[in-house]
């Protein structure tokens, strides 16, 4: 049987604050084991939570950018369960009243915009970390993460595929960059996922049973989990079963998901409105005040990169993934460089180098200003192509002017028409058979003839103006 | 309304009480009773009032982002029973 795949995600995303979201210990990754806690943060008793204004604003502005509209009247409330990460055995999050509600992402599939629905994005606290190995029969408990605000972005049941999923997540990702309210490191945990998915057969409007997917830690591993629990599914379904609706946990080592929760056990979580937290009134001012903080989001700038700019979408979509890249982008434009000549660089020979030296996406060590005068100097005539990727590697060793490091290198080509007309006659002169074979019709004489002048000039000669006075001259003979 | 016995139990384990067979008895008499007096507010007819989010008639109590110092950690750690390498040891449990 045919089916097709539903997928919704829940995401995470720790928010970009100086402090916690209840307390003023410091929120920043790593940290010996709880050197960032203080009563509040450990959950002793008689301590009072005070919300961080930023956590606010920064869920309000990743709302904004997802076309959500804004509670104007919210409320927090308390998640009860009981797990050693969590010293209060409650985490504070939002239940019914979330910040921003029933918003939305386009996202680029195939050459095509999809648009995905965002159903919520509540602001919540972050558990601790458990370290299980070395204890024996314990684990240790790090608080440092407790009360680290985080936003959650629930997105309805719109994705139809894992790359469907995996083009979202890359999106989504863009955005909380691009507005600066999470720093998106995987590697660090600021941005976790967790995926629900079910099948239908095709043509069939009523979803099938979903299975939730928990402990993905990376874009990668959320794909490979979808991959997997599809195919589960299928073969579930194929072989006259039913989905057991359950939670599961994905290992990355072995590549499969086993069941950690079955719908009998599922947590009763009895939220109830938090006591010891006002609600949050949120005026029109304060929205529109946070509205024009927000950036040019990837999307505009996509659409501004191919109007503006006539760049294919296919480059636009590329240039714009990466803040780093586009602003980038943008500066060297703003210098004189064209356009396509800059995109093509950063996309072509300057992402290998970052990528070679396993930089995140626009890690440039060398000024915009520096790659305008590259491309400068090869459309002066000044260095060839080849030579000009030269200068580029250099560029990154040791950021300087690149015309320094043509001299530096010798690598200027030369194109002065005297010069290199006496290179074309000495050659002819030493080949008469290539010029002969050119005259009787065999075009890739010429080709030779090129080639020797290349190699007497010791790469330096500049091949536009070489071919144009080499055809001249074999005209003539 | 009656609440049975399995129920009693159900929200003892939530709340991670052991209780013993009488004790569930006698409780399920109690949560009876005060789940009976507080039904009685569903007699009322709510329509057209807003829920009530806080007791409080305040709003908007927030903190600027301003980092404090946190607390010496051999101070926190002395309010837990078990302790080791700056970090909490707590009974090993793996979900």
């Amino acid at each position: 049987m045919k089916y097709e795949t539903v997928i919704g995600l829940e995401v995470h995303a720790e928010l970009k604050t100086n402090t916690k979201i209840y307390c003023g210990c410091k929120n920043e990754f790593g940290g010996e084991p709880n050197t960032h806690t203080c009563p509040i943060c450990s959950g002793m008793p008689g301590t009072l939570p005070v919300l961080n204004k930023k956590v606010v604003d920064y869920a309000i502005k990743a709302g904004l950018a997802m076309n959500c509209s804004i509670t104007r009247y919210g409320k927090q409330d308390r998640k009860n369960y009981f797990y050693p990460d969590l010293p209060k055995a409650y985490q504070i999050s939002q239940f019914d009243l979330p910040l921003c509600q029933n918003g939305y992402i386009d996202i680029l599939v195939e050459g095509e915009t999809k648009r995905i629905g965002i159903t919520r994005i509540h602001i919540e606290e972050d558990a601790g970390k458990l370290v299980h190995d070395d204890y024996g029969n314990s684990s240790m408990a790090d608080y440092n993460r407790c009360g680290v605000p985080l936003i959650e972005i629930v997105t309805e049941p719109d994705l139809r595929s894992p790359e469907e999923a995996r083009v979202f997540l890359e999106t989504l990702k863009s955005i909380l960059e691009y507005t600066e309210v999470s720093d998106c490191k995987m590697q660090e945990g600021s941005l976790r996922c967790d995926v629900n998915l079910s099948l239908r057969p095709e043509g069939q409007e009523e979803y099938g049973t979903r299975c939730e997917m928990k402990n993905i830690n990376s874009f990668r591993a959320a794909v490979r989990s979808m991959e997997y629990e599809q195919r589960r599914q299928a073969e579930v379904l194929d072989d006259g079963g039913v989905v057991d609706q359950e939670t599961r946990r994905w290992d990355d080592v072995k590549g499969i998901s086993t069941v950690m929760r079955t719908k009998e056990d599922a947590h009763d979580y009895r939220y109830f409105p938090e006591p010891d937290l006002l609600p949050i009134v949120v005026s029109d001012e304060w929205v529109e005040e946070i509205r024009s903080s927000i950036p040019e989001l990837p999307d505009q700038r996509r659409a501004r990169y191919v109007e503006e700019y006539g760049l294919p979408e296919y480059d636009a979509f590329i240039l714009t993934s990466s803040k780093k890249t586009a602003d980038y982008f943008d500066a060297t434009v703003s210098l004189g460089a064209a356009p396509k000549t800059v995109s093509n660089w950063l996309m072509g020979d300057i992402a290998k180098l970052v990528n070679e030296r396993e930089g995140e996406p626009g890690d440039i060590p060398f000024e915009p200003a520096h790659l305008k005068a590259l491309i400068d100097l090869i459309e002066k005539g000044t260095i060839s192509n080849s030579a000009a990727k030269k200068v580029l590697a250099a560029l990154f060793e040791n950021p300087e002017e690149p015309a320094k490091i043509v001299e530096k290198l010798g690598l200027s080509q030369v194109s002065d028409e005297g010069a290199l007309m006496q290179m074309v006659q000495e050659v002819m002169a030493q080949n008469p058979q290539s010029v002969a074979d050119y005259k009787a019709g065999k075009d890739k004489a010429m080709g030779f003839l090129v080639g020797q002048i290349m190699r007497v000039s010791k790469g330096k000669a500049n091949p536009q103006v070489i071919n144009k006075l080499l055809k001249e001259a074999l005209d003539q003979a | 309304m009656k609440i049975s016995k399995e129920e009693v139990l159900h929200v003892a384990k939530l709340a991670r009480l052991k209780l013993s067979d009488a004790e569930a008895e006698a409780l399920s008499k109690d949560m009876e009773s005060i789940i009976g007096f507080a039904n009685k507010l569903n007699e009322l007819d709510t329509e057209g009032i807003v829920p009530t989010a806080h007791a409080i008639p305040m709003s908007n109590a927030f903190r600027e982002d301003v980092v404090k110092p946190s607390y010496d950690r051999e101070e926190m750690l002395k309010n837990a029973p078990s302790a080791e390498d700056g970090g909490y040891t707590v009974p090993k449990v793996v979900e």
